[in-house]
């Protein structure tokens, strides 16, 4: 009896790693795609290390938009972004560009890369939640 | 042991802060050296130098409710030890003429009356000369300068990169005729001396001009000169036409005289210093090749894209060798649009001059400022030559609106 209850724990256990490993797997292969949407649609605004230009273009390096909820960060990259916002206690001044020619894909890789980068540890952002943000619009 | 402990910290002390603002080593031609005068007042865009010494900044974010920081030197020991401040406005551009200081906002100028000591007469109660400016946050600032004549000029930046449909959308259309040229993209003129002036008061005084934050009067031949921020985008909105080395390099940033009536052809055309021409945006059509807009004028001297002329000043000082007499310099703030290649500018540049016309190629003559030697992410640039000034001893000056640090740089023989 004991040694069921042992096994079944022990694969109970096995199967939640191998779990959390396709998981971790699934958002390693998403963030690497996204690095690479990063360096064609966003780099050059935001900057290679996230840390974005003084007064033009902000830095995306724990901000609360980065941080916060998925669905205005999914906005801004579909929808542009054109207001004063304040980040890190600072205010930029260029607008930027609706970038929904991007796939919900894309934008969900993308968005996962800045989440897991330039020192930013957030959830995935998956592509079914980029498809409920379009839809909405 | 107390006592040298004591010693020690004071010397460690010591050179904590002569790494503080000695941070970055400025390094010009031989026989110039150079001085940190003022260190760490913030967002420091243009300054000026008064008759007496004084050095008057413009601050682009206030500093307990203040935006305009005046350092004087008491004692005349060489040191700034009295500060300041006033103006509850942020702004970029500040100058001096016939015993007026004058200051901008991104959308209003005031001017402040000095009295016969140098003193402001009224810090709270300034004369507001101009107001109502066009304000939509992109390329706000509003950069002043005089003539002889008693009248000020003020840039009134084009809100947008190319006057597109929507701005700075890839494959958005350039709108034919650009709405924006009414009221921006180019040099305002006003009097120098009259209460709220606006738009129906000014003259459009040159345009096609879609952000020019330096500028100053050439006083050898009376006439305004200009540095101007091209366009950005090439490379990544037409990937076809412009790679990644062309759109870095392209298109130039520029110098122009411009007198009255000129048009510089911006959102149409760009400048292209290795084609030596004016070349159609390809949001207006055009391919990389084609040219555009034939009635515009050419600028004096090209530079490469991208590296963003914040400052122009026109050498009339007798402190320098006389090949620095009437050239100009010129403060590049150090670019961002020429990722992922590595950044441009961040020093100063000399241009020979003679009769409103260069004499020869531009020369670094300041540089050292970013702190590095090659700037690939713009966010660790130490500093950013902003603002440019002239003392009344022939010594020039160099801001920073990183950490608002502001060098003296002298001639020594
Ligand atoms: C043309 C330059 C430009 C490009 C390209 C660009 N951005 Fe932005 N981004 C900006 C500007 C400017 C703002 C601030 C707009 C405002 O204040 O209204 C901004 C805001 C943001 C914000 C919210 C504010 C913050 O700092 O947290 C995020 C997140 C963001 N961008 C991510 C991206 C991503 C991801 C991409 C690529 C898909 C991208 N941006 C492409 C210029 C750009």
């Amino acid at each position: 009896m004991r040694k069921i209850v042992v096994s079944i724990v022990l694969l109970l256990g096995f199967i939640m790693m191998v779990q959390s490993q396709t998981i971790d797997i699934k958002t390693k292969s998403s963030i690497s795609r996204g690095k690479i949407v990063y360096e064609k649609y966003c780099l050059t605004c935001h900057q290679a290390d996230g840390g974005g230009v003084p007064r033009m273009n902000p830095p995306i390096i724990q901000t609360t938009y980065v941080s916060g909820s998925k669905e205005r960060l999914i906005g801004i990259v579909l929808k542009g972004l054109n207001q004063p916002i304040e980040v890190n206690g600072d205010e930029y001044e260029n607008p930027m560009a609706s970038h929904a020619y991007l796939s919900d894909l894309q934008i969900a890789d993308v968005l996962t890369f800045v989440r897991n980068s330039f020192g930013n540890k957030y959830p995935a952002v998956l592509p079914s939640e980029v498809k409920v943000v379009r839809a909405k619009k | 042991m107390r006592i040298s402990f004591f010693l020690f910290s004071i010397i460690m002390l010591q050179v904590s802060c002569w790494a503080q603002f000695n941070d970055v080593v400025i390094k010009t031609p031989n026989g110039f050296s150079t001085t940190n005068v003022a260190w760490d007042f913030g967002r420091v865009r243009h300054i000026v130098v008064n008759s007496n010494g004084d050095l008057y900044m413009k601050l682009e974010k206030l500093y307990n409710g203040k935006g305009i920081v005046r350092l004087r030197d008491l004692n005349k020991d060489g040191k700034m030890d009295d500060t300041l401040r006033f103006g509850n406005y942020v702004g970029t551009g500040i100058a001096i003429k016939n015993g007026y200081l004058y200051a901008s906002s991104n959308s209003e100028v005031f001017r402040y009356k000095l009295d016969a000591q140098q003193n402001i007469v009224d810090t709270e109660n300034p004369e507001k000369i101009i107001t109502g400016l066009v304000d939509k946050r992109q390329h706000a600032s509003k950069s002043i300068t005089l003539d002889e004549a008693g009248n000020i000029y003020v840039n009134i930046g084009g809100p947008s990169n190319v006057c597109q449909e929507q701005d700075r959308q890839k494959g958005s259309k350039g709108m034919m005729p650009c709405p924006l040229l009414e009221t921006a993209g180019g040099i305002w003129q006003f009097k120098a001396d009259k209460l709220n002036q606006s738009y129906a008061e000014g003259i459009r005084y040159a345009t096609g001009i879609r952000n020019c934050v330096g500028l100053d009067w050439n006083k050898e031949v009376n006439e305004l000169f200009i540095t101007v921020h091209g366009r950005d985008m090439l490379y990544q909105d037409y990937p076809t036409l412009y790679d990644q080395k062309r759109g870095a390099e392209l298109p130039s940033e520029t110098m122009y005289m411009v007198k009255k009536g000129d048009d510089c052809g911006w959102p149409y055309v760009h400048w292209d210093h290795i084609q030596h021409k004016k070349i159609l945006n390809p949001e207006y059509g055009g391919d990389g090749n084609k040219t555009g807009v034939e009635n515009a004028i050419s600028p004096l001297m090209g530079f490469p894209g991208h590296m963003a002329p914040n400052a122009l000043l026109i050498y009339t000082g007798n402190q320098f060798p006389e090949k620095y007499k009437n050239g100009a310099f010129i403060a590049f703030h150090g670019s961002w649009n020429r990722a992922p290649e590595n950044q441009e500018g961040f020093y100063v540049v000399f241009v020979p001059m003679k009769n409103g016309k260069p004499t020869g190629n531009w020369e670094v003559f300041a540089d050292g400022f970013s702190g590095m030697e090659k700037v690939t992410n713009l966010s660790s640039a130490k500093h950013r030559p902003c603002g440019l000034a002239q003392g009344p001893d022939g010594a020039i000056y160099v801001s920073d609106d990183v950490k608002g640090h502001v060098w003296k740089i002298q001639y020594n023989q």
